[in-house]
């Protein structure tokens, strides 16, 4: 292929590819580097456009190479890890890479997977491994193929290092600074040859993360830190009831308030600006909204409850079926079990915000945000104004877990902005964070099993609860037939040899609330049912739930590798004393073999102590291993939080939880060790981020089954249930 | 009315005891009970001959001459919009509701409404129901209504407050249904009960103190009902003045000593203190409302003018000193900085210091000295030197609000996300900490407080 | 005007002296370092020290701090016990997302100026009303470990 000019040429067309990689030279002459998304509709929109001034590697004259990141990085390290993957294949100077966000664009940073620049459902490695590897190969043989044309030698004799072409035969090097201009002639070569696993030195290894310095002395820019010249500052409240409006203002203690300078009232939020956040918050305190709550007003935890229950004991969309269940359900021992999940928020530790600054003819947003081009849509679209007159400037986020995938709190900025003059920083109160989330949607899962010869012959899951991707990625849902795919991740492919499947998915919106995705997504609601109802049929016919589990795993050598590790580093079937207890969850989700054990004891109040967590794990090839047992470490955490506590309750259509007074989060003291053993591999690497969360509540689960016999059979634990009766 | 809410309980459950018993004993017993002034002496005049001015009505440093205004001030004064409001609801639509081991009683709304509130009655009625407890209809209303209070007032002040009300929107909507059993739905025993208890007369200024004192008088007793929570109560659910402000309960909550007692009373409190207290919620050292209290300073004791105020503390003084000995007096020395020093706790109730040190620390510190306000401060404070921790764990429950919204430092509410057993633990556990002695309260304890909740 | 010490540099403000330290810090100064994650002395994200001690600024009225000294996570590294925090916090690689952190090494930082050597129970009480919604429980326990080490 040709290379490209990344200013002025127009790309060529390379249909063959769904990728393609351009290289050109910069102002100043530094190379960069990218590739593009070549999904079937953008590809003529593609090729018709020049390539803007932005990739993945801008490389200088004096060596510093800057690593355009596409995903954002919210705590998981994927501005190391991708960092990583483009220096192995470059063979750079480890110590010279810096890393910069993305800007707005799916053409040049759209995730290979979704097709738009979105980070989540743990894929960041998995979407950009190869493409990121095969850019850098590009450029790494470009260089190559420019220094061996200075020396007059076959580049197949020139090897790369610490960011120099070497011609060990004549012990001569140049410096990839010194190359650029010349590399940026050389025709990009079609299949670039990649480096073998075994000749991999950053990859696998345990870097420090590129993100940490500047997040111990606080530099680092969330957000929330944005300070653009004249800023004004702003909380709002929304009606506590989902969809309702606002009805009557009386701001006139509110104006009294120092510091405040404008009431802005919109259709379904009042938000107060003032010269800083405690005038505003003083402002919104004192505010008296009356709203018109529409036709949400009496939802109720209860009531959200009866209609998914309802829903789910009719037949679903079938989205898998292997084998008979029909007949094999009718083979063996039969058991049936439900398994019920609440809302949950995110809570994450920033709260949400945004800062906006609309002109008359541009828009300017300061944001965290997972979906950065959606982002830059939305603005475009409330303001009317063209896709390039809106700047978005990306910043860290201060944990995403999901909630920051939607656009919904950069849309109310916006809005708000839109009636001030000048920027304005909009930040939600923690209570306002948590009220007016996009919540983990209830799911209830109805589970029928049949065992025979201690093995398990028929199995029948029906996961039921709201669509998340018929609102996220309308397309791809009406491309599943409305089967969420989502809903169903670790339902369908359930990691057991099972004979007769039958996995269906029954659509079932909860009134008013409005549901999004979650650290742990789909596999947290499946990997729970699933990891339960196999702990009660291995209970069933009397078999130790490990036993049970390996030979169900035939299989699958990667996963049954992570549980016999698991089960030998936690010491497994040891002793232990009354009402403490081991329970295990094996799972195969974000292409991650995993298995946990937790060790709980429950107090004779019901209350539950962590005792010990072990973890194994097979990721694939470990880009970063401290990475992978720090996002299992904090994974774990995160799902065990919601497990013990986590639940979002409604009565009058509101939202009762506010702060973590009420939504209640583990703390230091609550938390023990937590081994992870992370299993050498060759295989592709799978997904991280995520895994832990799934994990935490199934494994905690089992360990109180084990050490009370009592079935468990909804999240959060419930503590009555727990409690020692006296009497 | 909330803050009598369990009291109220047994009141009714009285009821049953009068018709068992009705006769010479109680009667006998009504006879030599002491009333709400027996303490003061002196010589009780009508108000026309009480020659110093004027102890009803309007104090002089309220500023509006609006006489909507005028009646507000006397509303707030007497409290009635705690009680006839519910949490969330439209401002005196009622609805509140109690609930009793026997049913659930609501309040009414008092909203003008023609049809569900009380829009329809004249000046006669309205004087019926506040100073007799007597509804439009002759129908008895229950004593969670403080009538036997109120039935100090003066007409001129229950029309002033009637023509506040009167001047409010009018609100449609109707009280639930009392869900009260039998014996106590039967609304014509509390003929008997007040027959018994109310004092009939308006209030009779003692003509030998000065007016600031009956100023006060009239307050504490017609207005504010201080000792329908503060004074203890008798076998038959009365006030016993013979113990007059030596404590008595509100709605699970403890009603503090607030006579002259300096160790379990208010006598080390300064006037400044006492009054502070009153119209901020806090007095630095001595504590900060909460629960019923919290609710009465921030809608009524802080609404009430300076001299208003200095006038009920110069009442309570008069009071004479009566001990609780259960009521340590508080400690005043803060406990060590450091976590591992001070109380040692048993190690099944580590919980306690756990809970402490993720959610109460930051704003307490370790010393109970709070590093952030003087409201947040633990040492020194009646209810952390109350071995019945019982405040306390109410606090912990249900949290604790500033009287003025958005002014800052509320506590929040731990209920929710903290079992029973962890709130007594850590209650059990500042107590011992911060406190003159230890508490032992259990998590059966916290449930019965949930359930009144 | 109120004059407050950041840091070892003098501040005059113009603000409600009722104003809680974070929002002049974060909005009035510009010193974005200290984070606000609750409001309510629940998470411990807005640590700074007073004279050394640490304090929940959300909640900490600007008026009453006096001529007492205010360290910030701009400041602590000038501290003996801050700058070991923040370099075992790196050895260890204990931040992910790193909002909390900052609340995390100031109280970290506080509790090994009084506790050089601190057991578990120490970090327990001296670090449990500090949330991490990423996790790093387990690393922060081992870092102050290793912090106490770095004699
Ligand atoms: S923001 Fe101050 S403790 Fe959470
Ligand atoms: S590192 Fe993200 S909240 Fe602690």
């Amino acid at each position: 292929m040709k290379p490209e000019a990344f200013a002025g040429s127009a790309a060529l067309p390379s249909p063959s590819r769904r990728t393609f990689i351009g290289a050109g030279l910069a102002a100043g002459g530094a190379l960069l580097l990218g590739f593009r998304m070549r999904s079937a509709d953008a590809a003529g929109e593609a090729a018709a456009s020049p390539f803007a001034p932005d990739a993945f590697v801008r490389m200088d004259r004096s060596g510093t190479v800057t690593l355009i990141i596409p995903q954002v990085e919210m705590g998981q390290g994927t501005y190391t890890s991708l960092s990583m993957i483009l220096a192995e294949e470059l063979d750079v100077d480890w110590n010279a890479v810096k890393v910069d966000h993305a800007p707005p664009s799916d053409a040049l940073y759209g995730n290979p997977t979704f097709k738009e620049q979105m980070t989540g459902n743990s894929n960041s490695i998995r979407a950009f491994w190869m493409p990121l590897r095969k850019t850098a190969a590009t450029a790494r043989a470009m260089l190559v193929a420019a220094a061996a044309k200075r020396w007059k030698v076959d580049p197949s004799t020139c090897t790369t290092g610490d960011s120099q072409v070497l011609h060990a035969a004549s012990n001569r090097k140049l410096a990839y600074g010194d190359l650029l201009a010349d590399a940026s002639h050389v025709e990009a070569p079609k299949d670039p040859p990649l480096k073998a696993v075994a000749d991999f030195k950053l990859i696998g290894k345990p870097l420090k993360r590129l993100d940490t310095p500047d997040k111990t002395d606080g530099k680092a820019m969330y957000g929330i830190d944005a300070m653009p010249q004249g800023l004004k500052f702003a909380t709002l409240r929304a009606c506590p009831v989902f969809g309702g409006k606002v009805g009557h203002v009386d701001d006139s203690r509110a104006r009294q308030v120092p510091g405040v300078r404008q009431i802005v009232v919109l259709d379904d939020l009042v938000a107060v600006v003032g010269d800083h956040m405690w005038a505003a918050k003083q402002g919104l305190d004192t505010l008296d909204v009356t709203w018109n709550e529409g036709e949400h007003a009496n939802v109720t935890t209860e009531a959200v409850w009866r209609k998914i229950r309802a829903a789910s004991e009719k037949d679903g969309l079938v989205a898998k079926s292997e084998g008979d269940f029909a007949k094999g359900i009718g083979e063996g021992e039969k058991m049936d079990a439900a398994y019920e999940m609440p809302f949950l928020a995110h809570a994450t530790m920033e709260p949400l915000n945004c800062t906006a600054h609309v002109k008359p003819d541009s828009c300017e947003v300061w944001v965290g945000s997972q979906v950065l081009a959606r982002a830059q849509k939305a603005c475009a679209k409330i303001t009317g104004l063209p896709l390039e007159k809106v700047v978005v400037h990306n910043h860290l986020l201060g944990g995403g877990f999901g909630r920051r995938l939607e656009t919904d709190y950069v849309e109310k900025a916006v809005r708000i902005a839109q009636k001030v003059d000048g920027p304005v920083k909009v930040v939600y109160t923690r209570e306002e964070d948590i009220r007016q989330d996009i919540y983990r949607p209830v799911y209830r899962d109805v589970m029928s099993a049949s065992l025979a010869n201690g093995r398990v012959v028929a199995w029948k899951h029906r996961v039921t609860g709201s669509s998340i991707m018929a609102r996220f990625l309308p397309p791809l849902f009406e491309m599943t037939k409305h089967i969420d795919i989502d809903g169903v991740d670790s339902a369908v492919d359930v990691p057991y040899d099972i004979p007769n499947l039958r996995i269906e998915f029954m659509r079932d919106e909860p009134p008013g609330v409005p549901t999004g995705f979650w650290r742990g997504v789909g596999p947290n609601n499946n990997v729970f049912a699933v990891e339960s109802f196999i702990d009660e049929l291995a209970k069933k016919i009397g078999k130790d739930p490990v036993e049970f589990r390996r030979g169900m795993l035939g299989k699958n050598p990667r996963l049954l590798a992570a549980v016999n590790l698991a089960a030998e580093k936690s010491g497994w079937g040891s002793p232990l004393p009354a009402r403490v207890g081991r329970g295990i969850c094996a799972q195969g989700a974000f292409a991650s073999f995993i298995a946990t054990v937790i060790e709980a004891e429950v107090g004779d109040d019901g209350g539950v102590k962590l005792r010990r967590v072990v973890c194994a794990v097979d990721t694939g090839i470990p880009v970063n291993p401290d990475t992978i047992v720090a996002q299992l470490q904090g994974g774990l955490v995160f799902g065990l939080s919601a497990a013990l506590w986590g639940e979002i309750t409604l009565d009058k259509g509101r939202v009762q939880q506010g702060n973590f007074n009420d939504y209640r989060v583990l703390r230091i003291d609550e938390v023990p060790n937590i081994e992870v053993h992370v299993i050498p591999s060759g295989e592709a690497p799978g997904g991280i981020g995520e895994t832990g969360t799934t994990a935490g509540p199934p494994a905690l689960r089992n360990a109180i089954y084990a050490a009370t016999g009592i079935a468990l059979r909804r999240m959060p634990v419930d503590r009555a249930l727990l409690a020692r009766k006296t009497s | 009315m909330r803050k009598k809410r369990s009291s109220l309980g047994r009141r009714l459950g009285l009821l049953v005891l009068i018709v068992a018993i009705v006769g010479i004993g109680v009667l006998a017993y009504y006879g030599t009970r002491p009333g709400a002034f027996a303490f003061a002496g002196g010589n009780r005049v009508p108000l026309d001959q009480y020659p110093q001015g004027q102890p009803t009505g309007i104090p002089a440093d309220f500023r509006e001459t609006d006489p909507i205004a005028r009646g507000r001030y006397l509303a707030d004064a007497a409290d009635c919009r705690s009680c006839h409001t519910t949490d969330g609801g439209a401002a005196f639509a009622g609805g509140r509701p109690f609930k009793l081991p026997f049913g659930t009683l609501y309040t009414t709304n008092i909203t003008p409404d023609k049809t569900t509130g009380i829009g329809g009655l004249s000046d006669a009625q309205f004087i019926d129901a506040v100073r007799n407890g007597i509804g439009p209809r002759g129908g008895r209303l229950y004593p969670a209504m403080p009538y036997a209070s109120y039935a100090y007032m003066t007409d001129a002040d229950v029309l002033a407050i009637k023509a506040y009300l009167f001047s409010l929107a009018p609100v449609e909507k109707k009280r639930p249904e009392n869900t009260l059993k039998f014996p106590y739905d039967q609304r014509w025993l509390m003929a008997i009960w007040s027959g018994l208890f109310k004092p009939g007369e308006v209030f009779k200024p003692v003509a030998d103190k000065s007016p600031e004192w009956n100023r006060g008088a009239y307050l504490v007793e017609a207005m504010a009902h201080c000792g329908d929570c503060h004074t203890p109560r008798n076998q038959l659910q009365a006030l016993n003045n013979a113990k007059k402000f030596a404590g008595g309960e509100a709605e699970g909550w403890v009603a503090y000593n607030i006579t002259s007692d300096k160790a379990s009373g208010v006598g080390g409190w300064s006037d400044a203190e006492l009054a502070q207290y009153l119209s901020t919620g806090h007095a630095q050292g001595r504590g900060t409302g909460s629960g019923p209290m919290g609710e009465a300073i921030a809608l009524s004791f802080s609404k009430m003018t300076a001299s208003d105020i200095r006038a009920m503390v110069a009442y309570l003084r008069t009071v004479p000193a009566i001990a609780t000995p259960e009521l340590p007096a508080p400690k005043d020395a803060p406990a060590p900085a450091d976590p591992k020093q001070g109380v040692v706790v048993a190690s099944a109730d580590l919980r306690g210091q756990h809970v402490f040190a993720g959610a109460c620390a930051g704003c307490h510190g370790w010393t109970g000295t709070s590093p952030l306000s003087s409201r947040a401060t633990l040492t020194g404070t009646r209810a952390i030197n109350d071995p019945s921790a019982k405040n306390v764990a109410q606090i912990v429950l249900g949290g604790s609000r500033h009287p003025e919204p958005g002014a800052g430092l509320e506590m929040p509410s731990f209920g929710a996300a903290y079992t029973n057993d962890e709130i007594a633990a850590v209650a059990n556990y500042v107590t011992g900490r911060f406190g003159a002695q230890a508490s032992a309260i259990t998590a059966a304890d916290v449930q019965k407080m949930r359930e009144m909740q | 005007m109120i004059t407050l010490n950041v840091n070892d540099q003098g501040h005059d403000v113009d603000v409600p002296p009722d104003m809680p330290l974070l929002w002049v810090l974060r909005d009035v100064l510009a010193m974005t370092g200290t984070k606000f994650g609750c409001g309510i002395a629940q998470c411990g994200a807005c640590t700074v020290h007073l004279d050394g001690t640490p304090v929940r600024s959300c909640l900490l009225p600007v008026g009453s701090i006096g001529a007492r000294k205010i360290t910030t996570i701009e400041g602590v590294g000038a501290t003996p016990t801050g700058a070991k925090v923040q370099k075992a916090w790196l050895d260890l690689e204990v931040i992910q997302c790193g909002y909390c952190q900052s609340g995390q090494i100031m109280s970290a930082a506080a509790l090994l100026a009084t506790k050089p050597k601190p057991d578990d129970a120490d970090i327990d009480a001296a670090m449990a009303g500090n949330i991490c919604r990423c996790g790093t429980y387990v690393r922060i326990r081992e870092a102050i470990k290793k912090a106490a080490e770095a004699a």
